[in-house]
């Protein structure tokens, strides 16, 4: 079936006596690789230039905190039944007396770990989260020698309080709506 | 004045010797910014504005990586091959006429190091012996990839070597010289050789090609099936004189063309300018070096185009098509010589 007209019909008929001086060939050749100088290079001189990325790009797990610094996650172990790439494990522990300013539910994540080489930066984790605690950001992943730095902990993932990271654009209108629904624990401003 | 003439002499070979250097060093440049420029990259831009100074950071790295040399290696051979190399790319400069008399106090000075009266024998010679460096090289490594990529050049030399001689001795017998300052001195004359010698002209470059191993025709150092051939196992200068080699014989042979093919450095009405003797020298050398500069060009462009040849499909055509032109050529050259001359009237 013909598909598009770029396609072109081989035949294995002899070649006749321009082809097999080959000058004409090699001139046509030529010229296609002279016109091509007049051409712009398509080159990002990347640490000066950036490409531009989308706003909503998907890139960098953050752990989220709330305005009072308490991290938002409560293990609840969604994001990593959601994962398709089965690159999120965590492991949930009981908050202790005292923690309250730690951890904002009773339950909280004691070790939470991405697998950055397994992640597929697909946000389903996110759409998943029932506390908004887990986002994509539009930071990348930098690069390392060893495959054990791949695998993000808590001290990679998890925002730091001096350092807070603006989320408000992945948040959509549902979600905004929702958090307005005060009958929801945790939408209540502890 | 005897004494004068060795100074100048002198001047002119260091002059000749540093340029060929100099040249050969930014053709290394050179090629990687064709390469970019026709692939719509951007090549080296970093080291310098533009890159320019990219060949002196290449240099510093050659200069400052491991010397190694393998133990199976034969080590006076294996020092002796990229010498050679170096040495027969530097000789062939001498000949080489690059502009117009020089008049100094009085005196005449010729821009052309020796104007022997076998020029052309003396390069071919010399161009003969250059292969002998690959050779060595090769042999001397004690690696079967580079033994082939020696066998390789040297069969391939020897074989485009004929072609080559058969085309420049038809344009012997139209010139009836041997002497370069000669041949270029009757283009000024008359029309550049092109034009009398066409065919001629083209199995010349596409032995210039094969000479100076280049693309299409660089079978002694494919790098995707024999590892860089010949210097598989150089590293550091060594290497690098190698490889310095090779741009160095592109330079030459490019010189080569336009001195024998295009007029040297004539240019169409350069007498009725009206510039007195030195000016016109000048102006002549500098267009010298934009034939030779286009011609090197041309080298890369031809270069980064083409793929390389098969090895049988590069014996043909050295065999079977060029040698049998180049013979061709010959006899209507003959035969043309003979009409104008009136031997068949």
């Amino acid at each position: 079936m013909q598909l598009t007209n770029r396609s072109k019909q081989v035949a294995d008929t002899k070649m006749t006596w321009l082809e097999r001086i080959y000058l004409p060939g090699i001139f046509k050749g030529m010229m296609i690789t002279l016109s091509h100088a007049f051409k712009k290079a398509p080159t990002i001189q990347y640490p000066e230039q950036k490409r531009p990325i989308a706003p909503l790009y998907r890139g960098q797990h953050v752990l989220k905190r709330d305005d009072a610094g308490a991290e938002r996650c409560t293990a609840c172990g969604l994001c990593a039944v959601a994962c398709p790439a089965e690159a999120i494990t965590m492991v949930a522990e009981e908050r202790a007396k005292g923690d309250e300013k730690l951890y904002r539910e009773e339950k909280y994540a004691s070790s939470y770990e991405i697998n950055m080489l397994r992640c597929i930066f697909c946000g389903l984790c996110e759409e998943a989260c029932p506390k908004e605690a887990i986002f994509l950001t539009d930071r990348i992943v930098p690069s390392t020698f060893q495959r054990r730095d791949f695998i993000y902990g808590k001290d990679k993932l998890v925002e730091k309080m001096d350092q807070r990271i603006d989320v408000s654009l992945r948040q959509t209108n549902n979600l905004a709506e929702f958090k307005k629904n005060t009958s929801f624990a945790h939408n209540k401003t502890s | 004045m005897l004494s004068s003439e060795i100074l100048y002499k002198i001047i002119l070979i260091l002059a000749v010797f540093a340029v060929t250097l100099v040249v050969a060093m930014w053709s290394t440049y050179a090629e990687r910014k064709v390469a970019a420029v026709l692939q719509d990259r951007l090549g080296p831009n970093r080291a310098g504005p533009f890159g320019i100074l990219q060949p002196m950071a290449d240099g510093l790295k050659m200069f400052m990586k491991e010397e190694f040399i393998p133990g199976q290696a034969d080590k006076q051979l294996f020092v002796l091959g990229p010498c050679l190399a170096m040495l027969t790319a530097l000789m062939t400069g001498v000949v080489i006429p690059w502009g117009g008399d020089l008049t100094i106090g009085g005196h005449a000075y010729k821009l052309q190091i020796t104007d022997i009266n076998i020029g052309i024998l003396y390069l071919l010679g010399v161009v003969s012996v250059g292969v002998y460096g690959i050779m060595i090289g090769g042999w001397s490594s004690n690696n079967k990839y580079s033994l082939i990529g020696a066998l390789r050049a040297s069969s391939q030399m020897i074989s485009y070597e004929i072609a080559m001689g058969l085309a420049l001795i038809s344009l012997i017998m139209m010139t009836g010289t041997l002497s370069l300052g000669e041949i270029v001195g009757q283009q000024d004359a008359g029309f550049a050789n092109i034009v009398y010698q066409p065919l001629g002209f083209l199995i010349f470059l596409i032995c210039a090609f094969a000479e100076t191993n280049r693309a299409p025709f660089d079978l002694p150092e494919t790098e995707s099936e024999l590892i860089g051939g010949y210097h598989t196992e150089y590293s550091s200068m060594k290497l690098g004189f190698f490889l310095f080699a090779e741009y160095i014989n592109m330079f030459i042979s490019s010189a080569l063309i336009a001195t024998l093919y295009f007029g040297g450095y004539n240019f169409p009405f350069q007498h009725s300018l009206g510039l007195d003797g030195n000016m016109l020298s000048m102006l002549q050398t500098f267009v010298f070096f934009c034939k030779v500069f286009f011609f090197i060009f041309f080298y890369m462009w031809v270069r980064w185009t083409l793929p390389r040849f098969r090895y049988d499909q590069l014996m043909n055509l050295g065999w079977k098509v060029l040698i049998p032109l180049a013979i061709l050529n010959l006899f209507i050259t003959g035969i043309v010589l003979g009409f104008r001359n009136g031997f068949f009237i």
